[in-house]
């Protein structure tokens, strides 16, 4: 049977546009002209220039405090609730418990962002990075929780009945026996909330104050008010950066399958 | 004896996750809709007291248009995704095993870029001086005058383009599962091609095909950032008027009105998917009697 050639077509000419404004963003961050109109040579000014724009790296630094942070706490509270949908997974209040953790995932991030907003101004919650941590925190659980879930839902549990059997105690199974099995799923599940946390603009962007501005607020002004020619230099730096991040996460996550 | 202990273990391990949701999700969510039936406060507060202003205000036929033009931006952006999604998951369904794994690398890789700069990528590409404009203009496709730019279908656009590795992923997850025999004994019935396509292969991948819908449809609706920058004043969706609330008039209530349309129309079509299924449940298809 002859095939329809149509569904390789399209699969080409859909590459073709995933690719295209990336290539000519990461083109135009070498274009010694100051406007896009046109190739002017190769030049590295919009790098040099970057340095010495302290706003940015005051942002990125907020950034990253607040992705360190909003991990840490979201890998335990992640992780807590993983090991309980999974060890209990019959229980209704398991099904209550996933139903809570999915739902984040489908909301839009706008929702999540002003109702958060409301009630921290009702509350009189000063805004600032902490309740960006917090916000944080909330979305990143849930993207925690499912991959340290499908991470459990590989191994044989019955490994831990057999230690406690052989007389180790809560502590020793969980730290011998249940922490080693999971890290490869804590490394990715971490590295994951790591990215949304540094990544992050809808949520962030409602529960910032002034004087908070993170990497991704930052950008925005920019493209709002700034130039060019200075995003693009940044944007190639935060591809690079997030492609060894994300490359480093997905080998961890596959090398232990 | 036992059984006390396992529940109050379970307990105790679901606490931080029920709570934490609890406090910053549920109750956020609730709130909203308390706060839409609250008066304002002229400091860019919630006052005391109840009204129904924020939901009568809300008939504003300023807000009626932008509501329309929502719901078409997110049905033209998802019809069009997955017209995009179902030959491309099609194609790397049948491909070769190593094909199909530098395809879905090739698919992945770019939505690793962080979402605002990949819509500044297009703000470059569609402006008046880029490239795409200038062929266009050369091949008298578009008026030199017109633009690319600020309007409707820069949002449809990019909406395409951020969402339409979600509507591949579970279309080929559903395609992966797919007979592709059956298709062949269609075509040896006598089905000509686009008919076996139709009427086999399509109700074949429809649990993906559902999943697609949703994961373009919902985040579509609440799309606030690519309006903002593409859409100019014609492009202008629901989150852009929730915005505006929040940061130009500083109007939590009505913002809060804005939000509580938003939420219910979310809802809408995840409701209706959960209906169809159940509904599919007690009637099972042909094919599935079949397998």
């Amino acid at each position: 049977m002859r095939r329809s050639r149509w569904p390789f077509l399209v699969t080409m000419a859909v590459l073709f546009f995933f690719y295209l404004p990336i290539i000519i963003l990461i083109v135009n961050s070498f274009n010694a002209s100051r406007f896009e109109t046109g190739w002017q040579g190769f030049s590295l000014i919009w790098y040099e220039r970057l340095f010495h724009e302290p706003e940015i790296w005051r942002a990125a630094k907020n950034s990253l405090i607040i992705a360190a942070v909003a991990t840490a706490l979201s890998l335990v509270i992640g992780t807590t609730a993983a090991v309980a949908l999974h060890r209990f997974a019959r229980s209704r209040l398991q099904s209550f418990h996933f139903g809570l953790i999915y739902t984040p995932l489908v909301v839009p991030e706008i929702l999540m962002g002003i109702s958060l907003l409301m009630v921290f101004v009702a509350a009189g919650i000063k805004l600032g990075l902490f309740t960006i941590f917090l916000a944080h925190v909330t979305f990143c659980i849930s993207f925690v929780a499912m991959t340290v879930l499908a991470r459990l839902q590989d191994f044989d549990l019955s490994i831990i009945e057999a230690a406690q059997d052989l007389g180790a105690g809560w502590w020793t199974t969980t730290r011998r026996v249940l922490l080693p099995l999971l890290l490869p799923g804590l490394i990715a599940g971490g590295l994951l909330a790591f990215t949304l946390s540094i990544d992050d603009f809808v949520i962030t962007f409602f529960v910032a104050g002034p004087g908070s501005t993170t990497l991704p607020i930052r950008v925005y002004s920019m493209i709002k008010f700034g130039s060019p020619p200075l995003i693009n230099a940044l944007s190639t730096i935060l591809l690079v950066l997030t492609f060894t991040l994300v490359a480093a996460s997905q080998r961890l996550s596959r090398s232990e399958r | 004896m036992k059984d006390r202990r396992r529940k109050l273990q379970e307990t105790l391990i679901s606490l931080p996750s029920l709570f934490w949701l609890s406090l910053f999700f549920v109750v956020p969510t609730l709130f909203v809709f308390s706060v839409a039936l609250r008066p304002a406060n002229p400091y860019g507060g919630i006052a005391p007291g109840w009204t129904w202003a924020n939901i009568r205000s809300l008939a504003n036929p300023n807000y009626l248009v932008v509501a329309w033009r929502t719901v078409w931006i997110s049905v033209a952006s998802t019809l069009i995704c997955i017209m995009l999604a179902v030959p491309i998951s099609y194609y790397l369904a049948r491909v070769s095993a190593k094909w199909k794994n530098v395809f879905l690398m090739l698919i992945i890789v770019p939505f690793w870029t962080n979402f605002l700069i990949r819509i500044f990528a297009w703000k470059v590409l569609l402006h008046p001086d880029g490239a795409i404009k200038k062929i266009l203009a050369f091949s008298g496709l578009v008026s030199p005058q017109a633009s690319l730019l600020y309007n409707a279908g820069a949002v449809v656009l990019i909406t395409v383009y951020t969402f339409l590795p979600f509507t591949i992923l579970p279309l080929y997850a559903a395609a992966e599962k797919f007979d592709f025999q059956l298709l062949e004994a269609a075509r040896d019935l006598g089905a000509r091609r686009f008919q076996a396509f139709a009427k086999i292969f399509l109700p074949g991948v429809r649990g993906g095909l559902i999943t697609a819908v949703l994961f373009v449809f919902i985040p579509a609706l609440g799309s606030y950032v690519i309006p903002d920058i593409v859409g100019g004043p014609g492009g202008e969706m629901l989150g852009n008027k929730i915005a505006q609330r929040v940061f130009v008039d500083r109007n939590l209530p009505q913002a809060a009105a804005l939000s509580v349309v938003l939420i219910l129309s979310v809802l809408a079509p995840l409701a209706a998917v959960l209906i169809l299924q159940r509904k599919r449940e007690k009637s099972p298809s042909l094919l599935e009697v079949n397998r």
